[in-house]
């Protein structure tokens, strides 16, 4: 599904913070991004999200080389991606039930064949009683449980999520790992990329483990 | 491509068992993509109504400039004047009357009138005084003939027939008036297209001002819309009809304030009349009012500024869109 070969990536002329990146992702695979802070989790996702593109090497996503890739194709491959970012990029003017039908509503789906499963799941996140409320007045944790709600809702191919645990209690934490191990189930490859040693450890996953800009994977 | 496996039958991604709700949840999509008040459309609107009145009022100008230039020529063109000079041993008189039966028998002349010599010494009254004796001066005498509206006037044959029966007279057919008539016009029309061009010029840069404002101001929306795997094309036609409707806005007000100046106009022009002003702006643009068409014409301007500030938007928004990843 997704294949790295000798990718690496610098910001304008400065050294290259990730390097020689060979990795796959298969379909139906469930794997955390871990590392520590500054070891570029954030900008593998990005690479992986399609919103960077990499210095050198090779980026095949969803068999497409995507240095090849034109922005409408861009559009159509994001929209077999999810993506939770550390600061939830949810639209303000929106509520949270109208933020999550968002990947929806871009593609022009009727509002009637998906209001209940936006309505369900929200209600699944904790955020059943928030459905109206705007952005601005939700707390921390419920901007993040919106962001994954709305990362997930169209059940995508692929799943990244950067932090997503990091604004809630473990026992909401639980809840969303077990959220994402369910949408891996259905057939979505998940990436969290996390550095919470608690949450990888209640769920026997692939681990990559960025060091120093280069890439390990634990099988 | 396939988008995402929504389409597939799939099972519901979460159970909520014991939690489900018998209430049925309010919640709907009811704000817009693109929120109204994100883009700051007063500037905006005033702009392209300025642009609008300002092009209304030259179109409207030209449309009566060439529509008086038009009366003129045709009045013009409609009369030839004869002239029979004063020349030793004939008599003016019998010339005349010559040169009006001669006129008067050539096919396509409808009328023939020969000025007295008091209506002479009417026309040179504004440049020698009142009380003239033409008997003192060698006038020539004047006659006005009346053309056949549509008919080809053979004017070779006219001359021939008129100096035939009096060598001392002369033939007008206004044919110099005419042609200066027509440039004049002509620059008119010319002046009033290049002051058009500049107004468009003017709209279409101020309205990527406008647009690269909004897409500056609304650039966290576009960056969401990106990730939910929206198109250049679904984000731009959100923040197009925002654009129309702020040109048609624009439009309808520029246009509506023209087409009131110039339905005004003939009362306001009623005001001069009598100075000096009022009558050298009636004899340049006549009756000072604009047709039905002319109305036509500028309703067509205002809907047409509006395509264009729909336009230059659409390509500022797809210049933007290409540099927001």
């Amino acid at each position: 599904m997704v294949r790295f070969e000798n990718v690496g990536l610098r910001y304008g002329l400065g050294p290259e913070v990730l390097r020689d990146l060979n990795f796959a992702i298969p379909a139906h695979s469930f794997q955390f991004l871990t590392g520590p802070s500054g070891a570029g989790k954030t900008s593998l996702l990005k690479l992986l999200f399609l919103s960077l593109r990499p210095t050198r090497g090779l980026v095949n996503l969803f068999g497409h080389d995507v240095s090849l890739l034109n922005k409408d194709q861009i559009a159509d491959l994001r929209k077999r991606i999810g993506i939770v970012l550390q600061d939830f990029r949810l639209l303000d003017h929106m509520t949270t039930y109208e933020n999550v039908a968002l990947p929806f509503r871009v593609i022009g789906k009727e509002e009637s064949s998906y209001r209940k499963e936006v309505i369900d799941l929200l209600k699944w996140v904790g955020l059943g009683e928030r459905m109206d409320a705007l952005p601005p007045i939700l707390s921390g944790g419920e901007k993040q449980r919106a962001a994954i709600a709305r990362a997930v809702i169209s059940r995508p191919h692929l799943l990244l999520a950067d932090e997503p645990t990091g604004n809630v209690d473990p026992t909401l934490g639980r809840r969303l790992l077990r959220l994402f191990i369910e949408l891996n189930k259905s057939g979505t490859a998940v990436v969290i990329a996390t550095h919470d040693m608690a949450l990888m450890d209640q769920y026997d996953a692939r681990r990559l483990v960025l060091h120093q800009g280069r890439l390990h994977v634990y099988e | 491509m396939s988008t995402n496996r929504t389409d597939q039958p799939l099972g519901p991604l979460v159970d909520l068992g014991r939690d489900r709700s018998q209430m049925p949840a309010r919640a709907r999509n009811m704000s817009p993509i693109v929120p109204r008040g994100s883009i700051s459309g007063t500037a905006l609107v005033a702009v392209v109504a300025i642009m609008t009145f300002l092009a209304s009022i030259t179109t409207g100008a030209v449309l009566l400039v060439s529509a008086s230039a038009a009366e003129w020529q045709s009045e013009v063109a409609s009369e030839i004047t004869l002239q029979v000079r004063p020349v030793a041993g004939r008599d003016l008189d019998r010339d005349a009357a010559a040169v009006t039966e001669a006129v008067r028998a050539q096919a396509g002349i409808v009328e023939v009138r020969p000025f007295t010599r008091e209506e002479s010494a009417k026309l040179l009254e504004p440049w020698l005084g009142s009380g003239l004796s033409l008997d003192e001066l060698p006038v020539p005498r004047v006659l006005v003939a009346r053309v056949q509206p549509g008919t080809d006037l053979n004017l070779d044959a006219l001359r021939r027939r008129v100096t035939q029966v009096a060598p001392n007279a002369s033939v007008d057919d206004h044919r110099a008036w005419i042609e200066r008539m027509r440039s004049m016009s002509g620059a008119t029309v010319i002046a009033g297209i290049g002051i058009l061009a500049l107004v468009i010029v003017a709209t279409v840069i101020s309205v990527s001002f406008a647009t690269r404002g909004a897409m500056a101001a609304n650039r966290p929306i576009v960056e969401v819309l990106h990730f939910v795997g929206a198109g250049d094309r679904y984000i731009a036609n959100r923040f197009l009809r925002h654009f129309l409707r702020l040109g048609l806005e624009g439009g309808v007000i520029g246009g509506g304030i023209a087409m009131l100046v110039f339905g005004f106009s003939e009362s306001i022009a009623g005001w001069f009349s009598g100075t000096p002003v009022g009558d050298q702006f009636a004899a340049l643009l006549g009756t000072f009012s604009l047709r039905l068409s002319g109305y036509l014409i500028l309703a067509v301007q205002a809907v047409a500024i509006a395509a264009i500030t729909a336009w230059a938007s659409r390509r500022t928004l797809f210049a933007t869109l290409n540099e927001i990843e």
